[in-house]
């Protein structure tokens, strides 16, 4: 009988993804405590092992055994379906993601990508689209009045945001011709980055993707002052840490979603002088990009604790009346820059 | 009258273009929280670490025995009477045959409490105290379940037998 080694591989892979993508997330959220600490002028958690690398840990294992608590006036089913989809569509994005080029095992050539599906952008885009119903059914199955309200205001958010990022991207197609993220971290590996040819659609990418992940300032949906938690306001134990969870593997994706489609992903410039065999090179492209990765999380933090929230009209305000225009402007400024450079 | 010179007057000025952008008082701040990022912090690490208490500083009373170990206290009640606080309470008795190496002078103080939830740390009774009996050490009074338990009686406040030291450079009491 054949071997299935393409299978092998990729579950291989898959859990590797799924594991390092988890275990970032679970450190995200002692580097967000750390680093908030540090900006605050404090030390930060340092009792759970040695500089309180355990409390990650501590963290989890106190959500898990705190007391469950379904409210009985809400929707049950839906109201365990919320966290579910949340965590869920967190996690399904990083398949797309390539993580570096290729390495040789035993005479094969393994793909560092889960899967390269040639409409990969669209995927991720998608797959973001039904994060929201992961907010929108938890805060309507709590049945409370800030829970839904908080769902509102994400839902209504996500979906503003939602347009000007599609537009920041579809100039981004336009210049690189495909939506591969493959291709397109490849395409960058051989010229240029992307951030060169697309500065101000990295701006908008960017201010879209804090909106997307309801990172401060753009954090209204669980705005403590108005709407106590907002849409997890029922939400106890590890369905609580679910949605709190996803908001951390989301920021890890999305960080590997910009530094794949501006930062040129796993490529390392001026690597090819070097005259490395192709494993090193592609270890340490995804060294790299996961150095990338990190710079970009360490960003995310460093705006939460700089920048104070929107008001919820100031939010729209800037959605359809100023980013919006700008990424349309986007848009056709690049077209004409395709028109005449060709 | 202006109290101090930080005070700014607020105009409702329209905003000018780059003030609108909100991007340079954006990055203005963000090169704030990276300062302070890297400043040295203030914490103290508690239990390991302790902070020095001031050579002046108040904590809980003690009452003094000389260099035999007697008992300094004559139960005179001048502390009682300086204390603003109300917050001692003496009970006198005779020094019986036989008791000379426990009390200093003929008379002694056979209840001496102090209420902690009344003290306020003043130090009067300190400056009042004629026999240098009673000083005031940098013990902290812990937190206690029970409001009587915070009534310290002779058994709190005596100095352990066999301890010396300068009654203002004298240390928490260790075992």
């Amino acid at each position: 009988m054949e071997i299935p080694y393409e299978l092998i591989e990729k579950t291989i892979l898959v859990v590797i993804v799924f594991t390092v993508s988890l275990l970032t997330a679970m450190y995200s959220t002692y580097g967000e405590r750390k680093i908030s600490a540090f900006f605050q002028d404090r030390i930060g958690p340092n009792r759970a092992g040695p500089f309180g690398l355990l409390q990650p840990l501590a963290d989890g294992a106190k959500l898990i055994f705190k007391e469950e608590i379904i409210p009985i006036s809400s929707n049950k089913f839906l109201f365990i379906l919320g966290p579910s989809i949340s965590m869920m569509t967190a996690c399904l994005t990083s398949a797309v993601i390539p993580w570096g080029t290729y390495l040789e095992i035993g005479g094969r050539a393994v793909e560092m990508q889960v899967t390269d599906i040639n409409i990969g952008i669209l995927y991720v885009f998608a797959i973001v689209s039904i994060g929201v119903y992961g907010v929108m059914i938890g805060g309507w199955a709590s049945n409370n009045k800030y829970s839904l309200m908080g769902a509102l205001r994400a839902s209504s958010q996500m979906i503003s945001y939602e347009i000007a990022m599609g537009m920041s991207i579809v100039a981004l197609i336009m210049t690189t011709g495909t939506m591969s993220l493959k291709e397109i971290v490849a395409q960058q590996a051989e010229g240029h980055w992307n951030i060169i040819y697309q500065p101000l659609g990295f701006f908008i990418f960017l201010i879209c993707a804090f909106a997307e992940l309801n990172r401060t300032p753009f954090d209204l949906p669980e705005c403590e002052a108005e709407l106590v938690g907002g849409y997890h306001t029922e939400y106890s134990s590890m369905k609580l840490g679910l949605y709190l969870f996803a908001e951390y593997v989301n920021m890890f994706v999305s960080s590997a979603v910009m530094s794949a489609l501006y930062f040129g992903g796993y490529d390392i410039p001026f690597i090819e002088y070097l005259g490395l065999s192709s494993n090193v090179v592609a270890v340490l492209g995804f060294l790299f990009f996961f150095a990338k990765i990190v710079l970009f999380i360490f960003f995310f933090m460093w705006i939460r604790w700089t920048v104070p929230r929107f008001r919820y009209d100031q939010l729209m305000h800037l959605g359809w009346r100023i980013l919006i225009p700008m990424a349309i402007i986007n848009v056709i400024l690049t077209g004409v820059f395709i028109l005449f450079t060709k | 009258m202006q109290l101090t010179n930080r005070s700014k007057v607020v105009v409702q000025k329209e905003m000018s273009f780059m003030e609108k952008l909100y991007i340079p008082a954006i990055l203005g701040g963000m090169k704030i929280t990276m300062s302070h990022f890297f400043k040295k912090k203030a914490t103290i690490q508690y239990p390991e670490q302790k902070r020095e208490f001031s050579f002046v500083y108040r904590g809980k009373h003690i009452l003094k025995r000389d260099e035999k170990g007697r008992e300094n206290c004559t139960a005179c009640g001048l502390c009682a009477v300086s204390c603003p606080a109300e917050a001692i309470t003496i009970v006198a008795d005779e020094r019986q045959k036989g008791e000379e190496h426990l009390y200093r002078e003929e008379k002694y103080a056979k209840v001496y409490e102090i209420n902690m939830l009344r003290c306020i740390f003043c130090g009067l009774c300190e400056e009042a105290c004629p026999k240098d009996a009673i000083y005031l050490t940098e013990e902290l009074v812990p937190a206690q379940y029970n409001r009587n338990d915070f009534i310290y009686g002779k058994d709190k406040l005596v100095q352990p037998l066999g301890t010396s030291a300068h009654p203002k450079t004298y240390k928490p009491y260790k075992k």
